[in-house]
């Protein structure tokens, strides 16, 4: 087991820097100096700016060395928690994001619990019910959880909630520690754009991997001593159900992650997702370069404790 | 394999293929859900070529006048502020959704199904390498991956599709690797090495033909995704230029007039969602059709 965490650490390891190389390498490779965009869109008379000007604000950012000093700077500043300074905010990158980050990832975890919680309950029940009124709901609701797109439930559920109903507000973010009823209220429709995926496809997974497990003949013998159904289902047949389905959660981060991106937009919630738009529009490479980073740290650790989970939930799988 | 033993033995060739495809449609077809999701795409693959027979109005052409209408006899889904038709702009936009869903699977399919034979079919370094470079692109959630190479490169259609199609190549080159994986062990691979062939020939004649069934699946099931993806990209205002008619954007654009007029931005949600349904249902069809795994149960 240690061997196999080692080997997973030392692999998770080399994805990281592999994942910064990436991400420093494809923004600079891409078209569009950051500066001369930065310098257009405060004075509006780039032509004005006499050239002398420019190459000072280049050296002052660093932009006039080469890019692998310019990486190795980079790099090194990550180590130290510093992600550079943002062109556009005119504010260190990671100011910018502990105000923005915490409120990300509340939503984020809210979104994960729900999906763990609703998507493999549901699942298990219509599993169980299979045929019976249970599963002909659930099961078209996933199928309806996998296609909607997420921006288009939340104008949809603003829509009727927030305009007809008045029940929820329609936009904006609250911390719980100032005003816990309405940062609730307001995150209602949020979490469940965000969690709808991963519900359903949890759902989807666990249903089928319940199926599978129940016909096995060890369920058939737990019946057969004549144990009680709760018995048979929740200590039997659960933990074998429940392999394929903790993939899926690992999956369930980065998509989260993904639809944070458009939920923030819809509902005007100021994360990471939302600055990360606002940032590739206004072309602000350390920011961008920093949230996927942080993002893509995120997903990483998040699937290596999945990885883990899984070899000690089915031991064949470190010998594989 | 069954093919292979046909093509030595000779008269075994005919029989096996009638009753393969016979099997192929009895399963496919067998689900109403899956004739419907068919049914779809049909209706909009027509829609997208017969688009200018179709559409009541220029999709492009604003009319003033006619700003915000709600649904009449004349416009049957209403009018946005530009007093564009809202049904002539839906049925051009299926054009947008398929050309960037069709020409994205086709380039990330290509460069991700070569990628993975190779890494699987030569495993050492290449294995190393091509898998590395996959794992690299995994961390970062493909919606946030599009936004960004196509947010970078600057607006239009072109590339989104080349945002798309990079953030898409991870799940061909995993599958297949793994593919490439079992079959290389079959005797038939030795036997074509024995005889000659070259790596090439191998990879292209014995190993992508028998990879195939699960590939087709991943298409089509990827053709769902990334028309969900490029809606996502236009609605957040990456993609199409303006009087360009997209799904996604026309979403953005009628949700500032939801108090007015809310079909703006329901139907062509609806439209999205009802063709990445379509989408998943072949998908479904075709697994259940293909997957050896369910032979013999059906």
């Amino acid at each position: 087991m240690t061997a196999f965490i080692i080997r997973r650490l030392l692999h998770g390891l080399v994805v990281l820097v592999l994942v910064t190389l990436l991400i420093f390498f494809a923004m600079r490779l891409l078209p569009g100096d950051p500066l001369l965009i930065y310098m257009a869109q405060k004075s509006q008379r780039l032509q004005d700016m006499p050239p002398q000007v420019i190459e000072q604000l280049r050296h002052e950012y660093g932009l006039d060395k080469p890019l692998p000093v310019q990486y190795a700077k980079w790099l090194s500043g990550v180590f130290r928690g510093d992600l550079g300074d943002s062109f556009f905010y005119r504010l260190s990158v990671v100011k910018l994001m502990r105000e923005r980050f915490p409120v990300t990832a509340y939503l984020g975890i809210l979104a994960l619990i729900v999906t763990i919680i609703v998507g493999i309950t549901s699942g298990m029940l219509a599993a169980v019910r299979r045929g019976k009124w249970v599963d002909n709901v659930v099961t078209p609701l996933t199928y309806i959880g996998v296609t909607i797109p997420v921006f288009w439930l939340g104008i949809l559920m603003i829509y009727v909630f927030g305009l007809k109903l008045n029940l929820l507000p329609i936009a904006g973010f609250t911390s719980p520690f100032v005003d816990f009823g309405l940062s609730t209220k307001q995150l209602i429709m949020p979490v469940i754009c965000e969690s709808i995926f991963g519900v359903a496809s949890n759902a989807r997974q666990m249903r089928s991997s319940m199926l599978e497990v129940i016909r096995q003949d060890y369920i058939r013998t737990a019946w057969a001593k004549g144990l009680r159904e709760r018995v048979v289902i929740f200590k039997h047949a659960m933990k074998n159900s429940l392999i394929p389905v903790i993939t899926l959660i690992g999956m369930g981060v980065s998509f989260i992650f993904g639809g944070s991106v458009l939920v923030e937009t819809v509902f005007a919630i100021p994360g990471i997702g939302r600055l990360l738009v606002a940032s590739i529009f206004n072309h602000d490479y350390l920011v961008v370069q920093g949230i996927t980073l942080i993002i893509a740290i995120a997903v990483l650790l998040i699937n290596l404790i999945v990885d883990i989970s899984y070899g000690w939930l089915d031991p064949r799988i470190r010998y594989g | 394999m069954a093919k292979d033993n046909a093509t030595i033995t000779g008269f075994l060739e005919a029989p096996p293929r009638l009753s393969e495809w016979h099997r192929f449609r009895r399963v496919f077809f067998s689900r109403k859900i899956v004739l419907f999701g068919m049914v779809i795409l049909v209706a909009l693959v027509l829609t997208a070529i017969f688009a200018n027979w179709l559409a009541p109005f220029d999709p492009y052409k604003p009319d003033m006048s006619s700003s915000l209408q709600q649904l009449s006899k004349e416009h049957l889904l209403g009018t946005d502020i530009f007093g564009r038709d809202t049904l002539s702009r839906l049925i051009y936009g299926s054009r947008t959704a398929l050309a960037v869903g069709f020409i994205s699977v086709g380039i990330a399919s290509v460069i991700g199904i070569l990628a993975g034979i190779m890494a699987g079919y030569f495993g050492g370094i290449t294995d190393i390498i091509i898998m590395r470079a996959i794992d690299t692109l995994m961390p970062f959630p493909m919606i946030v991956l599009a936004l960004i190479v196509a947010g970078l490169l600057g607006g239009g259609i072109h590339n989104v599709i080349i945002a798309l199609s990079i953030a898409t190549i991870p799940p061909y080159t995993r599958v297949t690797h793994g593919l490439a994986l079992s079959i290389k062990e079959n005797d038939y691979i030795l036997a074509q090495r024995s005889m000659g062939s070259s790596h090439l020939r191998i990879m292209m004649k014995h190993i992508l033909p028998n990879a195939f069934p699960p590939i087709i699946v991943l298409m089509t099931m990827m053709l769902g995704s990334l028309i969900l993806a490029e809606a996502g990209l236009s609605f957040l205002g990456i993609g199409i230029e303006p009087p360009g008619a997209a799904w996604g954007a026309m979403v953005n654009d009628g949700y500032k007039y939801l108090q007015e007029n809310p079909v703006l931005s329901f139907a062509p949600g609806l439209a999205i969602m009802l063709v990445v349904f379509a989408f998943n249902m072949v998908g479904d069809g075709l697994r259940d059709a293909l997957d050896p795994r369910l032979r013999g149960l059906l």
